[in-house]
């Protein structure tokens, strides 16, 4: 029953990175994502260093970089605007291989490459060395709302089952000789998606029903202790830091 | 003076908003440390009449205590902590990201923290066999697996009552089995809600019969399951080849 992974992107290990608390680590991943947005994007060398820091993060929670080059793929549907850019865009051009390319476009195609690169890069390692439980504890932790995370929690740890019913709907059909091909066959399919929806309802109304049969009263406990030392969000925080120096200099040395 | 019982339900009677009548009045003692089955066809009101039990739903007519303690609004949170409702699907009950956080979230609710709380979601863990998976997520398990987690839980809040919505359905024998032996071990009151009539002759040594939302029947369950009028006009039937006489009383 149910996906056999349901964590597809956690790796478990027991590295230093993996031990962190999840609120710095979250803290630390989105604060050296804002760095690396507000390095101007002549400064070559900053990116180079950031993608430097990164490998190294890697390398310290035990991410194999092949595993984190793959999960760059989610990036490529954004990639396909940015090798637009260059082609569509207005004002001075450059010949490139034959091919006219706007400088204005290419700057700004490499300014999302290399930034969403990054950005995903280190949302990945993030995700490879945290369990999404413990994400949605250290989100606590950061006073994201209580609700949203209930939220969250919910859709994890019901996608599966949903998933699941999904798919016996599907075989269901198809077993009774559903084959669709063309547009006006989705009837079938929309009636499943409404199946879906009331059965999702339903189950709902049930969770809720066994929560209340154990005590529920409108707010979900605390369970997890998270408390970080200040010494572990010092060594936390001292990626963003280090990038933020670096993104400093970079505006500092700006011609 | 006769001791407290674990459950008293006096004359409760009850209609659903849009009017439907599910229970009539429905009576019934169950003594601290009975094991006792909830017979009755599909739409005898036997569901109905657990979720009067712990609150959820409130009676029409009539009065249920636990434990001596009315269920009543200002006392309805001590009464969830006495009566443990374990229901049918597992996926409904088991929500939290992992098996330990589940346990914890019922005691949880009750307040308790730190290592007092630890020691319930081990010990609850380990009365259902499960304390190799507190760290598991839950749909990472196997049916049987998830069923003894939502029993765990339900006894982490140290309940008065146990009540067992078809514990049985879509389990393997094996978990079938497994599960009747977790049950046996416990030393607490259980009201078991079954179709499944050779499992209630194996775990309850007394049985009640609910149908049309009234109690037609309360007896020795091996008495009962004997009695092949009662069960026909009662649309309960025995597996085919069960002869509950050949098994002896217990």
């Amino acid at each position: 029953m149910g996906a056999a992974h349901a964590h597809p992107l956690y790796l478990p290990g027991t590295s230093p990175l993996h031990r962190a608390r999840p609120q710095c680590k979250i803290a630390a991943t989105l604060l050296f994502v804002l760095a690396v947005v507000a390095t101007p994007r002549e400064a070559f060398w900053s990116f180079g260093l950031y993608a430097l820091a990164l490998v190294g993060l890697a390398r310290i929670g035990r991410v194999p970089l092949a595993t984190l080059a793959r999960r760059l793929v989610i990036e490529l549907p954004f990639l396909l605007f940015a090798v637009f850019l260059p082609v569509v865009g207005q004002g001075e051009r450059v010949e490139v291989l034959g091919v006219s390319l706007a400088v204005g476009g290419l700057w700004a195609a490499w300014n999302i490459v290399v930034k969403g690169t990054l950005g995903v890069a280190a949302s990945a390692i993030l995700a490879a060395t945290t369990p999404v439980a413990e994400l949605l504890g250290g989100l606590d932790r950061l006073r994201l709302p209580k609700a949203l995370t209930t939220i969250a929690g919910f859709m994890i740890r019901y996608g599966d089952v949903i998933a699941d019913e999904v798919r016996r709907m599907r075989i269901a059909r198809i077993s009774r000789g559903h084959d669709p091909r063309w547009i006006w066959q989705a009837r079938a399919v929309a009636a499943s998606a409404g199946t879906l929806f009331i059965r999702s309802y339903e189950r709902g109304e049930r969770v809720y029903l066994a929560m209340v049969s154990r005590g529920y009263a409108g707010s979900m406990p605390v369970l997890q202790d998270l408390e970080a030392t200040r010494g572990q969000w010092l060594a936390a925080l001292s990626l963003p830091a280090a990038a933020a120096l670096v993104a400093a200099t970079a505006w500092g040395v700006r011609p | 003076m006769t001791p407290v019982p674990a459950l008293e339900v006096d004359g409760v009677a009850f209609a659903y908003p849009d009017g439907h009548q599910a229970l009539y009045g429905v009576s019934l003692q169950i003594r601290r440390g009975e094991r006792v089955a909830l017979l009755g066809p599909n739409g005898a009101g036997k569901t109905t009449l657990v979720l009067q039990c712990n609150g959820v739903l409130a009676p029409g007519a009539g009065r249920v205590t636990v434990a001596g303690l009315p269920v009543a609004p200002e006392h309805l949170k001590e009464i969830r902590r006495r009566v443990g409702i374990v229901f049918q699907d597992p996926d409904d009950q088991l929500f939290m990201p992992t098996v330990a956080e589940d346990v914890a979230f019922g005691p949880a609710n009750l307040g308790l923290r730190g290592p007092e709380l630890e020691t319930r979601v081990k010990g609850a863990l380990a009365a259902v066999g499960m304390e190799g998976h507190a760290d598991r997520p839950p749909h990472h398990l196997s049916f049987g697996q998830r069923r003894r987690v939502a029993v765990a839980t339900v006894l982490a809040m140290e309940p008065e009552i146990l009540v067992l919505d078809e514990p049985s359905s879509n389990l393997d024998p094996a978990s079938r089995r497994e599960l009747a032996e977790i049950v046996t071990g416990l030393d607490i009151t259980i009201l078991m809600v079954t179709h499944d009539l050779p499992y209630a002759l194996q775990l309850c040594p007394r049985a009640l019969i609910m149908n049309g939302g009234t109690i037609a029947a309360d007896g020795p369950t091996a008495e009962l399951l004997a009695d092949a009028d009662l069960l026909a006009a009662n649309r309960l039937e025995l597996p085919f080849g069960f002869d509950p006489t050949a098994l002896g009383s217990r």
